[in-house]
């Protein structure tokens, strides 16, 4: 019998295929259906305080838009009883994902600022997530920010949301450090119990025809893949943080990849969009298969048993533009 | 048993009374009773309970007099039922009143009574709508205040039911349907023992059912139809006695008492003033300050006007009474005397009053004229000295008749203990809003009691307010605008100078400044006006720089929050600590379901508002010399001049009877005397990388950017800074084009930045159109201006309709409307008006394009350098389809006649000019121009003959022209209410054009849902999201099939736009186009309006259309597809707007549901569009 468990900031996983933080992950029934394809955990999409605060603001502007200035005018929009507003309805999601899930269900923070990382981490705490996944998209614009105290700035974060809540906390990163490992010890010291690498940016295009700046959305290639590979194979061993990779994985081999340079899960959602939920169906019997052809009985014993090798470098552009794209694609989901 | 407390107004005070009793309730918008059924509306889709825990039953209908059909059918089929309406709507609904009081059934109708158009129309508050159905058999029950509005219609409510008599409970429109007070409000409990429910069972065991049936609505025949229509009258002698108990009950239950007739005054009063409504409030106060004074005078509120009960009346008029004056808020011309006045007089007639007293009849307040206390004081005072002519009017000057009484303004009753605040704002500042939050802080945390009202002007962009704010220990019952205030708040600078602010300041009031000027160095920049009224007056002054702060608040131009703590730092309503504490409990109640972000926004605002706010040291000395500048330029009309301009700057109160037109009709082109420099920043032009297109010309909404191409000479002469550019037309390369934005006509809007195709490619965010601050550049923009409308305009016959480049070049004969900032209509508009501007007659129904296009000062229809321009009526909502079908119907039979008589002259006219006249050609502008020519030449043929057959060709052959008769309209109009007869036009075959201006709810009234209004929307009326897909208006269009059709969006395609335009006046019959309309109701950046219409085609829910039945006659489909198959997904265009979006954060699930629904609607739609432009034609046999 082939053992696919695995251990993931400190939960008991039936395997490493984790379906990662995407707008799929905003509909229960496709929750449901992750689960019952094989999924070891969820991570749920991103609850994004500037999001919130930019949703609210902008509500509130139109709302506001043209009333009070005409007699029979004076507003234009009925007074809903109630914005379901940022935490609200993702609490409100996470508990019913919760009450419907088996498996573990990892929640996913980006805040603006310190105090609304701390607030809505205890939040979803409350509402019962398993474990806390913090979002740290940051696009350093200003000269006089130095990489120090960017990276200072990331760990007192962690500090302080670790210091606030007892759920076990995974940082997800960008590959934008100059010492990855440097960055993981000190998150390790701040109380971070994993690093998940590495956060994909929404990378605008050039239309040169019109010569805008537009936004776009594509799903990860096998490329992508490598520059993970190559970092958790870096770091395994040297810190004790679970490592999970992101970014890249679409099938069996890519699993079986991310296992042997040292990752304890492997995160999926490109796959998952392109071929639909019941895709990890197909890789865990090709993650068995391969196991069996090749006479390995557990997960944990291929863990970190491969080194790595040079990868591609996706790039960043602009943080709103990151926002806009997410919203866009994650306000209501067709799948 | 005490009510409980409320802050609100007078729809939300009757509305609250009407759904508690109800079941079923019939809307449809209309102003000033609108808010009426959209507070039904709201409450019912939040499920809250009517008095007897079962959630009411609120459906919107097409028309008023759909609402009533509805209502009687509910009240048939035994449902307690009610409606909201006014004016025009109340006359809908006078056919199904007779029926409903004449089967003596139970209902109540509460109505903000309006004014009707009559030689204009107008939304503001009179009796003639509640006058007008004096004769259905309805009960008439009149409410003077907010709190009587409450009160009245629960005691409506409880008497219908015991008297079966129907009741039209009215209260005056916006004096108390739109002011605020803080009122008891009736429990559910005094509601339900107000109403006896046995008396509901027995209006239920009425109602037709099959299980016992009866038959209503017989026809009846000479034999018994007279004594049928007798059988009513023990009811109406029963009612006034039912309802008194009823009064009398609430006045057990809540210890505010009513009678029929209430008096209040001296008992042995002389002069006696009769009245109904909201001027009671005015007219007590002086009733109580003369009686303190031991003046002999009284007044009788009439409250139950309809059945008039004599006996009551004369009981409540003291016996010593010698002059009744009687005061009707209407006007029935031609009439002895107005209704009340006639009731009056007859009742004491027939009362056989000894002595008689001498009853004296006027006419008040009409469309919200002010009635204020000194005009009570100089009827009393006239009265008493004999001096007071009957049929008198008052508060006007009648110079032509000569009916009006004089009194003096400055005559004022109000009390010391009185705080009275004015604070003149911007619509787009939140100054109502604000100011409407402090009077809830006021009324509901401490024991002041408030009032609040608010008037606006006629413009929806850069509208001024101004808010009239009381405080008072006492019931305010001070029904007109303030007159002395205690303080004077005037939240925009630039008012100062085209605005008297101060004239309402009382001595040693406090004046608050938004400046952008520090306390030291603002006196110096202040007119010279005010700094002498500020001396003279002796006035506290302060300043805050409200931008400043609200900016770095992050709150943009919203300065309410931070004029509203300044309000109560110096108001001193509340101690500063209590209020600020106040201010901020409030903006968490208000803004707190909007979002935490809101809230810290509004929060921070507030804290960092005081350090801020600076009292000036006034100076003793007058520095400025700083003169107001002239409203209008004096090369103005002379009416412009004389009558235009007081009204622009708000004085058109002081214009007599003499000034105003006889018949409602006012000259046209007035917009480009009133330059009201509304825009912060203006569009600049970057001609060296211009590619002349003019795109941003074509979506200007207040046809402020115009192109021209000139020769080089022309511009000769032209000031420094006039910018021009080597022509971009091939076959004008000699010439220049240069073009030019109307600096203090633009709103500022950015549509015609964001339409520019053009980049600059040094620097991407720059097109070859910019915005620019204002202020720096006004002059020499104002000089370039008046030198571009000085070039000569191009010849029309050498320019291509079909081209957007050469559109341009066109004239528009709409200018400068009072629309919204970046308005979706008018660019449609003045296309009409560019292309067949000078031959246009134009039928437009009631909403947004009658408002901009016909309110006045001042109108934006002008003429062309000829004198000609598009001639434009409204008649009403419902009928505009006909109305506009009767004008082509007397233009062709007009011009039929000049034929027949050019026919019998033709020895004097001539064989070949005759026959030219009667058959040349009229296609394109050539031979329309040749048409004229032909015209001038016949009146000179004519010019030396004299006879009635050539006195009548000359007052005919203007007609002889070919006229393009448009009928134009929202879909409020064209989709409900008046679709019967957009529909019996388009199949009459005659050759009019329907502009359906699409914006998909009633923009007009505040964005209700019509039957336009997409799926998934949210609309007052569809406050969960609309369920029901928009009606396809163009396929049902279609199926006439001898209709022309087209559904256009200039920001999709302008050339499909342009195409449509020209073929549906080319078309030799009915044609109707629709327009998306991007509106202010969608909830978005109106600048983005163009790109939003390009994703509405991209996302295949407006497919481009047109449907030719010249078409067919060739042979070919007559539908052409002009838009592609759906490329982007829906929710990529929806949820952008406001509308869509609320509805996923309020009501996820149900706006996934719709979305789900709405995105098969575009699938099957466009498959079925598809099919029928694929389908192959009918061979011809």
């Amino acid at each position: 019998m082939i053992d696919l468990s695995t251990t993931y900031l400190g939960l008991h996983l039936r395997n490493p295929l984790v379906c990662s933080s995407s707008p799929l992950c905003q509909d229960l029934d496709s929750l449901r259906r992750m689960e019952e394809a094989g999924a070891g955990a969820v991570v749920l999409h991103s609850l994004f305080e500037e999001q919130i605060e930019a949703e609210s603001l902008d509500l509130s502007r139109y709302l506001d838009y043209g009333t009070e200035g005409y007699s029979e005018s004076l507003s234009y929009f009925p007074d809903m009883a109630d914005y379901n507003f940022g935490p609200d309805g993702y609490v409100e999601h996470l508990r019913e994902a919760k009450s419907l899930l088996q498996i573990p269900v990892i929640a996913s923070l980006n805040g603006r600022t310190l105090g609304g990382w701390i607030r809505y981490a205890k939040l979803l705490e409350e509402a019962g997530a398993d474990a806390l996944e913090l979002n740290v998209y940051d696009l350093p614009t200003d000269p006089e920010r130095t990489a120090e105290q960017i990276e200072s700035e990331l760990a007192n974060l962690v500090a302080a949301v670790a210091r606030e809540v007892k759920i076990p906390l995974a940082v997800k990163l960008s590959p934008f450090y100059t010492s990855i490992p440097s960055v993981a010890k000190r998150l390790q010291a701040a109380g971070a119990r994993a690093v998940v690498l590495f956060n994909r940016f929404y990378q605008p295009d050039f239309d040169l025809e019109r010569l805008e700046v537009v936004p776009s959305l594509w799903l990860s290639t096998a490329d992508e893949l490598r520059l993970r590979l190559h970092a958790v194979a870096i770091l395994f061993g040297r810190i004790q943080l679970d490592l999970a990779i992101t970014g890249g994985v679409h099938g069996a081999t890519d699993v079986l990849k991310c296992m042997m340079a040292g990752a304890s899960v492997a995160m999926m959602t490109s796959a998952l969009l392109r071929h639909g939920v019941e895709h990890l169906a197909n890789v865990l019997v090709g993650l068995r298969d391969w196991m069996t052809d090749h006479e390995y009985e557990s997960i944990t014993s291929m863990r970190g048993s491969m080194s790595f090798r040079r990868v591609a470098n996706p790039s960043a552009y602009e943080r709103g533009n990151y926002l806009k794209v997410l919203r866009s694609h994650a306000l209501f989901p067709t799948g | 048993m005490a009510g409980f407390r409320a802050v609100l107004d007078g729809n939300e005070a009757a509305a609250k009374i009407a759904y508690q009793c109800s079941e079923v309730i019939a809307i449809y918008p209309i102003t000033p009773s609108s808010p009426m059924g959209e507070w039904a509306d709201q409450w019912a889709s939040m499920g809250e309970p009517n008095a007897w825990g079962t959630v009411p039953h609120v459906e919107e209908l097409q028309s008023e007099g759909g609402a009533a059909g509805t209502v009687h059918g509910a009240l048939q089929a035994g449902a307690l039922t009610t409606t909201f309406t006014a004016s025009q709507g109340l006359l809908l609904m006078i056919p199904n009143m007779y029926k409903i009081a004449g089967e003596l059934t139970p209902a109540v109708f509460h109505v903000a009574a309006r004014s009707i158009a009559a030689q204009g129309l107008s939304i503001f508050g009179d009796h003639s709508d509640v006058m007008a159905v004096r004769a259905t058999g309805f009960c008439l029950l009149a409410s003077a205040s907010v709190q009587e509005a409450a009160d009245l219609a629960l005691v409506a409510h409880a008497a219908t039911l015991e008297a079966r008599l129907p009741f039209v409970h009215f209260f005056d429109g916006f004096r108390t349907s739109h002011e605020v007070s803080r009122i008891e409000v009736p429990t559910t409990e005094q509601i339900r023992a107000m109403i006896d429910d046995e008396r509901v069972r027995q209006h239920r065991s009425r109602a037709l059912t099959p299980d016992h049936p009866v038959i209503r609505g017989t026809a009846q025949n000479p034999d018994v139809a007279f004594q049928g229509r007798e059988t009513v009258n023990p009811y109406y002698l029963a009612c006034p006695t039912i309802v008194q108990q009823k009064m009398n009950q609430f006045a057990q239950l809540t210890g505010r008492a009513y009678k029929l007739f209430d008096y209040v005054g001296h008992p042995e009063a002389e002069q006696v003033l009769v009245l109904m409504g909201s001027g009671v409030g005015a007219a007590e106060e002086v009733v109580e300050s003369l009686v303190k004074q031991g003046v002999k005078v009284g007044l009788i509120k009439v409250r139950l006007y309809r059945p008039f009960d004599v006996e009551r009346f004369l009981a409540a008029l003291p016996s010593s009474t010698k002059h009744v004056i009687v005061l009707d808020r209407t006007k029935e011309p031609g009439c002895i005397g107005e209704p009340l006045y006639q009731d009056v007089l007859t009742a004491l007639v027939e009362g056989q009053r000894q002595p008689m007293p001498r009853v004296l009849g006027g006419r008040y307040g009409l469309s919200s004229k002010e009635f204020t206390p000194a005009m009570v004081h100089a009827l009393f005072e006239l009265a008493a000295a004999e001096k007071l002519r009957n049929h008198f009017t008052v508060g006007i000057h009648d110079d032509v008749t000569h009916t009006s009484i004089n009194y003096d303004p400055t005559r004022t009753v109000e009390p010391e203990d009185v705080v009275r605040a004015v604070f003149f704002g911007l619509g787009s500042d939140g100054t109502v809003g604000a100011n409407k939050n402090s009077i809830k802080i006021i009324g509901e945390e401490t024991e002041l009691e408030v009032q609040g009202y608010f008037v606006y002007d006629s413009k929806k962009s850069g509208s001024t307010t101004t808010s009239h704010l009381r405080f008072g220990p006492r019931p305010i019952r001070s029904t007109y605008l303030i007159q002395q205030a205690t303080f004077v708040a005037c939240h925009q600078f630039n008012f100062l100078e085209r605005m008297d602010v101060l004239s309402v300041a009382a001595p040693g009031a406090t004046f608050l400044l938004n400046s952008p000027y520090g306390p030291e160095e603002v006196w110096h920049h202040l007119p010279r006006k005010v700094q002498e009224q500020i001396l003279s007056k002796k006035l506290r002054f302060f300043v805050i720089d409200a931008f400043k702060v609200a900016h770095d608040a992050g709150m943009g131009g919203r300065i309410n929050t931070v004029m509203q703590t300044c309000f109560f730092a110096l108001a001193g309503v509340l101690p500063r600590d209590e209020a600020i504490k106040a201010i901020k409990k409030a903006i968490a109640k208000t803004y707190g379901k909007r979002g935490e972000a809101v809230v810290t926004r509004n929060h921070a605002a507030v804290d960092s508002t005081l350090s801020r706010l600076f009292e000036v040291q006034v100076p003793s000395a007058i520095t400025s010399t700083k003169a107001p500048r002239p409203t209008v330029p004096a090369q103005a009309p002379q009416f412009v001049r004389k009558v235009t301009s007081l009204i622009m700057v708000g004085e058109g109160d002081k214009l007599p009877v003499s000034a105003i037109p006889a018949d409602g009709t006012w000259p046209t082109g007035t917009t480009q005397w009133e330059k009201r420099g509304i825009a912060q920043e203006i569009p600049v032009w970057d001609e060296s990388i211009c590619i002349q297109c003019g795109k941003c010309v074509l979506v200007c909404p207040h046809a402020v950017i115009r192109g021209k191409l000139v020769e080089l000479e022309q511009l000769a002469g032209s000031p420094d800074g006039f910018k021009s550019a080597p022509s971009r037309w091939p076959d004008r390369k000699q010439q220049r084009f240069t073009l030019q934005v109307s600096p203090e006509d633009c709103t500022g809007c950015r549509l015609c930045v964001e339409v520019c195709p053009v980049k600059n490619k040094t620097e991407t965010k720059l097109r070859a159109i910019n915005m620019k601050p204002l202020e720096p550049i006004r002059e020499a923009e104002r000089a370039n201006w008046d030198f571009f409308l000085k070039l000569a305009n191009p010849d029309r016959r050498g320019l291509r309709f079909d081209s957007v480049k050469d559109v341009q070049l066109l004239e528009p004969l709409f200018e400068f409307s009072g629309a919204c900032a970046g308005c979706g209509e008018t660019p449609y508009l003045k296309l009409l008006s560019q292309m067949f501007g000078d031959r246009l007659l134009i039928a437009n129904a009631t909403g947004c394009s009658s408002i901009y296009g016909g309110n006045l000062p001042t109108t934006p229809w002008t003429v062309n350098q000829f004198g000609r321009g598009p001639a434009w009526a409204n008649s009403l909502f419902e009928d505009n389809a006909e109305f506009g079908l009767g004008m082509r119907l007397a233009v062709d039979r007009q011009a039929e006649y000049a034929r027949e008589l050019i026919q019998k002259l033709r020895d004097v006219i001539g064989a070949e000019l005759a026959e030219a006249l009667c058959n040349a050609p009229q296609t394109n502008e050539e031979e329309i121009d040749l048409q004229r020519w032909r015209v001038d030449e016949l009146k000179r043929k004519l010019a030396g003959h004299d006879s009635p057959l050539v006195r009548d060709l000359l007052s005919v052959s203007g007609a002889l022209v070919r006229k393009s008769v448009w009928i134009i309209g929202g879909d409020g109009w064209a989709y409900d209410i008046g679709f019967g007869g957009v529909d019996h036009v388009l199949a009459s075959g005659k050759n009019v054009k329907l502009l359906v201006l699409d914006t998909e709810v009633y923009s007009n009234t505040g964005g209700q849902m019509s039957k336009s209004t997409p799926r998934g929307a949210v609309a007052k009326f569809a406050a969960g999201g609309k369920e029901a897909p928009k009606k396809d208006l163009a396929l049902m269009a279609m199926t006439h099939g001898t209709a022309y059709v087209a559904r256009v969006a200039m920001g999709a395609s302008d050339t499909q736009t342009l195409q449509a335009f020209r073929e549906a006046e080319a078309y030799d019959g009915p044609a109707l186009i629709i327009a998306y309309s991007h509106c202010i109701a969608h909830g978005y950046d109106m600048a983005r309006g163009m790109d939003q219409q390009k994703a509405a085609v991209l996302s295949g829910y407006w497919p481009l259309i047109r449907y030719n039945p010249d078409l067919r006659n060739q042979g070919k489909n007559p539908l052409h597809l002009d838009s592609r198959a759906p490329s982007i997904p829906l929710k990529q265009y929806i949820y952008n707007e406001t509308r869509y979006t609320m509805l996923a954060q309020a009501n996820p699930a149900q706006a996934r549901e719709l979305l789900r629904l709405a995105e098969q609607d575009v699938r099957e739609r466009w498959r079925m569009y598809e099919h029928l432009a694929a389908m192959p034609m009918e061979a011809k046999p």
